[in-house]
């Protein structure tokens, strides 16, 4: 079974990626645009943030400018698309490869660490908890915050026109709504989200890692997903709840699948569990709902 | 339910050893890497083949966990939860992404890490000589005074060492930079020349022509990727190269002191075999690399004006025999 340290190990990275999703949410459901970039700008908000914690900066306003980078990072993409015209996955995708070189820039060398730093993890480890268990508390009240702040500005008249641009750019654009403007803000919000992420992946596992961006994506989608195959996103905030548990429930049977000595399952198993996961997050829904479906047509 | 059974199995063993006054402690080390390639996956079959032959032999008296991130930093710090959650005798962590979330979750447990170039820039250690904590390992940082000592043997005269380096790239910046360090220690100078991608190679090896008696090419990729350039400018002008990579010799180089990554392995593991024996982690100093091997390709050396030593190509591990 699952150790205590692992459980709340997953709990963690579950949260972390939470706002991932949250950020995938805007830019992949409420936008309809295939957004690629936060493969780079996850470790941009790491990079960001830990090369101004070591230069010293107070370690939440260096994570308040990894937000501001992923913006920023989102913004690019964005414009490349709206602006030029560029398809908004050749966009992306345009926008993570120049991350790379960006955030090897801004590191100056491939791996920053911070295992000795001053993190805004630091002055919560006074408190009258087990090591493991800081983090949890500390990610559960960010994702709660991040969670009311989009639920209120989805319903605001600016939220409102986004989802409108995503669901019917035309009609959105016939009733006056600036579209090109709505994706700039939404995939900058989304990257943005991203881009805490990472800064907060970073101070939680001790370093910035060139490397880390790799397969968020992939992970952040397959939370969302699954997510919404166990809540329903029926409203605002049923579907960020989704991608909430969503990302908890990918960790937790990640933590499970290294658990499954039993299965015979082995470490070179895990992108295929990964893909058998996905899979059926995407496919039982439809099936439960034919299922239903065929009662609903017998009763009738 | 496998692993209680198994738990029950080795309990029930235990205790029949016991009762036959032999009690056999089985000891646990959890190994996590973070990627699958040849030169980790070599480490960590060099880490089980070591502590065999110091007596640890899996499925009896050890057990050894294996997972790999696959590259992906988030799996590697699950793992890294999940092994100190099973409170191992010692986890070994492989490369350095691996070894700090190991070390971010791990407070009590002894860590050795493998693969890592900087552990005192990857704030593993605070110093390579007293680590201090529960952290400790072998580096494969370049043993650039030995390299240096190789270089020394085969051209004693030599004053000027040039290099080639790619000032983009972090490990090669700071490999140049304790080069110099080095080299002012031997009262020689080092000449650098800059190239940031592939196709400068040739043009900086070129500008060294003149200034130097020997170029020696640090473990550099851009540099390493383009080294027939700096070869061909080494042959013309008749100045020996020397490589810190075995592989560079085969392709013309006079000389090479390298390690391969198997026994870096077997060295992590003696470290870990001491552990598992009572020592701790935070009094042994962090090693680097100690068996070496000697390339050397007289033919090259020919080439480019120098002619090998009989007992430095007996000292060779392997002799290769190019004839372009």
């Amino acid at each position: 079974m699952l150790s205590e340290i692992a459980f709340y190990g997953a709990i963690e990275t579950g949260l972390i990626y939470g706002l991932v999703a949250f950020g995938i949410y805007i830019s992949f459901r409420v936008l309809d645009f295939p957004d690629l970039t936060v493969d780079g700008s996850f470790p941009l908000g790491a990079a960001v943030a830990a090369v101004l914690i070591i230069g010293g900066w107070n370690p939440w306003i260096a994570t308040g400018a990894a937000v501001l980078a992923g913006m920023a990072a989102g913004a690019v993409t964005a414009l490349l698309n709206v602006k030029l015209k560029i398809l908004n996955l050749l966009a992306s995708i345009l926008t993570m490869i120049a991350l790379y070189s960006v955030n090897l820039r801004i590191m100056g060398r491939p791996n920053v660490a911070l295992l000795t730093e001053q993190t805004v993890l630091t002055p919560w480890y006074n408190l009258d908890l087990a090591y493991h268990q800081v983090p949890v508390l500390l990610f559960i009240i960010v994702v709660i915050v991040a969670l009311i702040l989009l639920w209120r500005f989805m319903k605001s008249e600016t939220g409102l026109a986004m989802r409108a641009t995503g669901a019917n750019p035309r009609m959105a654009r016939a009733q006056g709504i600036a579209t090109g403007a709505m994706i700039v803000l939404g995939v900058a919000l989304s990257n943005g989200l991203v881009g805490l992420a990472g800064a907060l992946f970073a101070q939680s596992q001790g370093a910035a890692d060139v490397t880390m961006g790799v397969g968020v994506i992939v992970i952040g989608l397959a939370s969302l997903i699954g997510g919404e195959a166990v809540i329903t996103p029926s409203t605002v905030v049923r579907a960020l709840l989704a991608c909430v548990f969503g990302a908890i429930i990918y960790r937790l049977a990640i933590a499970f699948a290294l658990n499954a000595d039993v299965l015979g399952l082995q470490a070179q198993d895990l992108n295929l569990i990964t893909a058998v996961l996905v899979t059926l997050a995407i496919v039982l829904p439809g099936v439960r709902s034919s299922v239903i479906g065929k009662f609903t047509r017998n009763k009738a | 339910m496998a692993k209680r059974t198994l738990r029950t199995l080795i309990g029930a063993t235990l205790l029949a050893a016991a009762s036959l006054g032999q009690a056999q402690e089985v000891r646990t080390v959890a190994i996590t890497q973070i990627v699958e390639h040849p030169a980790l996956d070599a480490v960590y079959q060099g880490v089980k083949d070591e502590l065999a032959e110091q007596g640890y032999t899996e499925g009896d008296n050890l057990t050894v966990m294996h997972e790999s991130a696959q590259g992906n930093s988030a799996i590697a710090s699950q793992i890294a939860r999940k092994f100190v959650g099973e409170s191992p005798d010692v986890i070994v962590a492989i490369a350095t992404p691996s070894a700090q979330t190991v070390a971010a979750a791990a407070r009590n447990i002894p860590v050795i890490f493998s693969a890592v170039t900087d552990p005192v820039g990857a704030k593993l250690v605070s110093s390579l000589e007293a680590p201090g904590k529960n952290i400790s390992g072998v580096s494969d940082m370049l043993p650039i005074d030995k390299h240096l000592d190789m270089l020394q043997r085969v051209m004693p005269d030599a004053k000027r060492i040039g290099t080639v380096y790619n000032p983009g790239e972090a490990n090669a910046v700071s490999l140049v930079e304790l080069l110099e360090e080095r080299l002012a220690a031997r009262d020689l100078k080092l000449v650098k020349a800059a190239a940031t991608k592939t196709s400068e190679v040739l043009g900086a090896s070129r500008s060294l022509v003149g200034e130097v008696d020997a170029i020696y090419l640090t473990t550099d990729n851009t540099v390493i990727s383009a080294a027939e350039a700096v070869i061909s400018v080494g042959e013309r002008a008749g100045i020996p190269v020397f490589a810190a990579d075995t592989a560079t010799v085969a392709r013309g180089a006079v000389a090479a002191l390298g390690f391969d990554y198997y026994n870096h392995g077997r060295q992590t593991g003696a470290m870990v075999a001491k552990v598992l024996n009572g020592a701790n982690p935070g009094d042994m100093p962090v090693e680097t690399m100690d068996t070496l091997d000697l390339f050397v390709n007289p033919a090259a050396g020919k080439r480019m004006g120098i002619t090998l030593s009989e007992d430095l190509i007996r000292d060779a591990k392997e002799v290769v025999k190019s004839d372009k």
